[in-house]
């Protein structure tokens, strides 16, 4: 009687210093059990120290066709990413 | 005790295919405006997502061949399933009740990739109990002996994992990534069975005898799991183009058995075919074929334990129909929602 | 009472109720559930083979977890009698499990305090116990303040149950009092009620001296007929 569970969307926080990350889905009565049920199937192998979960109903997602729109400004801004800087041989730690 | 040859090879594959799949993503996407999106981004191994147009065959064939999967994965709880309250150890007890569950998270994994088709799991678990969506066949074959566990683990789920290391690399993300995490946990389970068929061929007279009964038993089933010879396949050669199976079935079946006999070798019990032998202008083993008639009868519903499985499973859902009720009932009193945790 | 056969009680309550919560494996109503529930009876079962192992040791006659699971028969079982019942419907397996796992926390609690190799084991425990209760509470919330028969068969779970909890206190019961403060408000949220403390009702006994109800004897026949009919053998 899955019909009646609501589907959850579940992300794990691996280790600490690092973001929660999509990792699955699963169905639950409510956000409590939801919790608990994550916990037992997504890190049975200690795979995370910190669970979100999300009603999937309750999540708005950009459409692919907008894809163009969204992302392309983001694209343009390549010294946004470190690999942009030529760095200089002999400095380290950078 | 050996390291059982080609597992790590296996594992090595299934990481490759994650390093391939973050790879592919990295290089330019094919124009989303354009009609010919779906074909650009098969062609250039890149992955399908949920909310991309694709052609509603490819999304029809998915969702059965999915689905089949998690089926397969839940019905293959019962026949171990059926072992772990007569466990002979309490390690061996602990073990197999982990795999088991391990079973049980795979199906919901797949599921959950199923669902991102926009299928629910009551209508995959509707269209199992009706007939309509099919398991694999092996889990219709009993175990009779505490020797088919191990069994089971080595041939069946070694079977699994050379069916499914190509499936990491499938098209379609939500699929291929529910894979790498399936096959990444499935290799213990093959080493459990390996482990244990190891140490009941060293065993006592009995135990020994138990391990090549088994072994008889379970390898012609387990060599059928890799589906009808090409020629009479239905549904390959567009799954091919689509690169949802990447190899096709006799190839699979042969990569299995060139795996297999090495280890059985290692083993010490017999694989039950006395024309198994090694053609060297092939470079492959040389096997007897299993008998697919009975793999259709078996699939149509008459194998030996179909019904049973089929009635387990029904017992499951309907006799605890009236839980998920009341959880319902109580979510709807309350209307609950925890703050996550930090 | 020797430490032997005190360990070993504790050994026995944990080993039989993994078994029991085992016999779900492939049964629950969902997946979800399915998974939890072998998580505990994995729980169980990693107790159950530590405190073997100890009394095993404090015995001093070289009998392993093994030897002590599988080749001993229902009168040297000292587990109490809640834990081997029939499975029962998913309501007796969670009221149970609260009952059951209210008790482990309180006594894993006061053994951990008292340390050695048991308070050790205790220790480590605590922590899965923890969550054992806080999966039934869960759960017989929704049960008993669910639908209509969700709440008749948590109420008839708990009136089958609760005479076997008595049992549960005849060596440390001092614990009884702070067990109830635990137990009782769950029930309460759950909108059941359980029977009042009436000494003249029947209150079964005699799991710590080996004797049990006439189910022990099958549940023992199915897990250990394998192990003996190969006398001697390694797995």
């Amino acid at each position: 009687m899955t019909g009646i569970n609501p589907l959850w969307e579940v992300f794990v926080r691996p280790r600490r210093g690092l973001s929660h990350s999509h990792v699955g889905s699963l169905h639950a009565p409510d956000a409590d059990m939801a919790l608990r049920n994550a916990r037992d199937l997504y890190t049975r192998r200690e795979e995370g120290v910190s669970i979100w979960v999300v009603p999937a109903a309750d999540i708005t997602a950009s459409s692919p066709q907008e894809k163009d729109a969204f992302f392309d400004p983001a694209a343009d801004k390549i010294y946004r990413h470190p690999t942009f800087y030529e760095m200089p041989e002999g400095a380290e730690h950078i | 005790m050996p390291v059982e040859p080609g597992a790590q090879s296996l594992l090595d594959q299934v990481a490759e295919a994650e390093r391939d799949l973050v790879d592919a993503a990295a290089r330019d996407r094919p124009d989303a405006e354009s009609d010919a999106y779906f074909d650009a981004v098969i062609a250039a191994d890149q992955k399908i997502e949920p909310r991309d147009a694709m052609p509603d065959a490819y999304r029809k064939t998915l969702i059965r061949q999915i689905a089949q999967h998690a089926h397969s994965e839940i019905i293959g709880m019962q026949p171990e399933g059926n072992w772990i309250t007569r466990a002979p150890s309490l390690a061996r007890k602990a073990i197999l009740l982990a795999k088991v569950q391990d079973e049980a998270g795979h199906g919901l994994y797949l599921y959950a990739a199923a669902e991102t088709l926009g299928v629910d799991r009551a209508e995959l678990y509707e269209q199992l109990l009706s007939g309509r969506q099919k398991y694999s066949s092996i889990f219709n074959y009993p175990t009779v002996t505490w020797a088919d566990v191990g069994a089971i683990g080595w041939l069946v789920d070694g079977a699994a994992i050379v069916n499914q290391v190509p499936l990491c690399r499938c098209s379609y993300g939500p699929y291929a990534r529910a894979m790498i995490r399936v096959c990444k946990e499935e290799s213990f389970h093959q080493r459990q069975g390996f482990q244990s068929l190891y140490v009941l061929a060293r065993g006592t007279r009995k135990q020994r005898d138990m391990a090549q009964d088994a072994v008889n038993r379970w390898w012609y089933p387990s060599l059928a799991m890799f589906g009808p010879p090409d020629g009479d396949s239905t549904h390959s050669a567009q799954s091919m183009a689509w690169k949802i199976k990447r190899y096709s079935n006799d190839d699979l079946r042969q990569r299995f058995v060139d795996m297999t006999v090495q280890q059985a070798e290692v083993l010490g019990v017999n694989l039950p075919d006395p024309d198994l032998r090694w053609n060297e202008e092939r470079g492959h083993y040389d096997f007897t074929q299993p008998d697919y008639e009975e793999l259709m009868r078996v699939i149509k519903g008459d194998g030996p334990c179909n019904r049973e499985r089929m009635a387990n499973r029904r017992n499951a859902v309907e006799s605890g129909a009236w839980v998920a009720e009341a959880a319902s009932a109580y979510a709807a009193k309350h209307n609950n929602r925890q703050e996550a945790m930090a | 009472m020797t430490d032997f056969r005190r360990v070993l009680g504790l050994a026995d309550d944990a080993l039989i109720a993994s078994h029991r919560l085992s016999e779900w494996s492939s049964q629950a109503h969902d997946l979800e559930e399915d998974i939890a529930l072998s998580n505990i009876a994995l729980d169980l079962l990693g107790q159950a083979r530590l405190l073997l192992t100890l009394a095993g040791e404090l015995e001093g006659a070289g009998r392993d977890e093994d030897a002590l699971a599988y080749l001993r028969d229902e009168r040297e079982f000292l587990n109490v009698q809640l834990v081997e019942l029939p499975r029962g419907d998913f309501a007796v397996t969670v009221v149970r499990m609260l009952f059951f796992s209210a008790y482990q926390a309180l006594l894993y609690e006061t053994l951990s305090a008292q340390g050695g190799r048991l308070g050790e084991i205790a220790a480590k425990a605590l922590k899965e116990v923890a969550y054992h209760l806080d999966h039934a509470t869960q759960w017989v919330w929704r049960l008993g303040d669910g639908t209509e028969e969700s709440r008749r068969r948590t109420q008839h779970a708990v009136d089958r149950l609760w005479p076997y909890t008595f049992e549960l206190f005849e060596t440390y019961g001092d614990l009884r009092e702070r067990w109830i403060e635990t137990v009782d408000p769950v029930l309460t949220r759950a909108t059941v009620t359980r029977p009042a403390d009436d000494e003249n009702r029947f209150r079964p006994t005699g799991g710590r001296d080996g004797v049990h109800t006439e189910h022990l004897g099958y549940l023992l026949a199915e897990m250990q007929h394998l192990h003996r009919s190969h006398p001697g053998a390694t797995w």
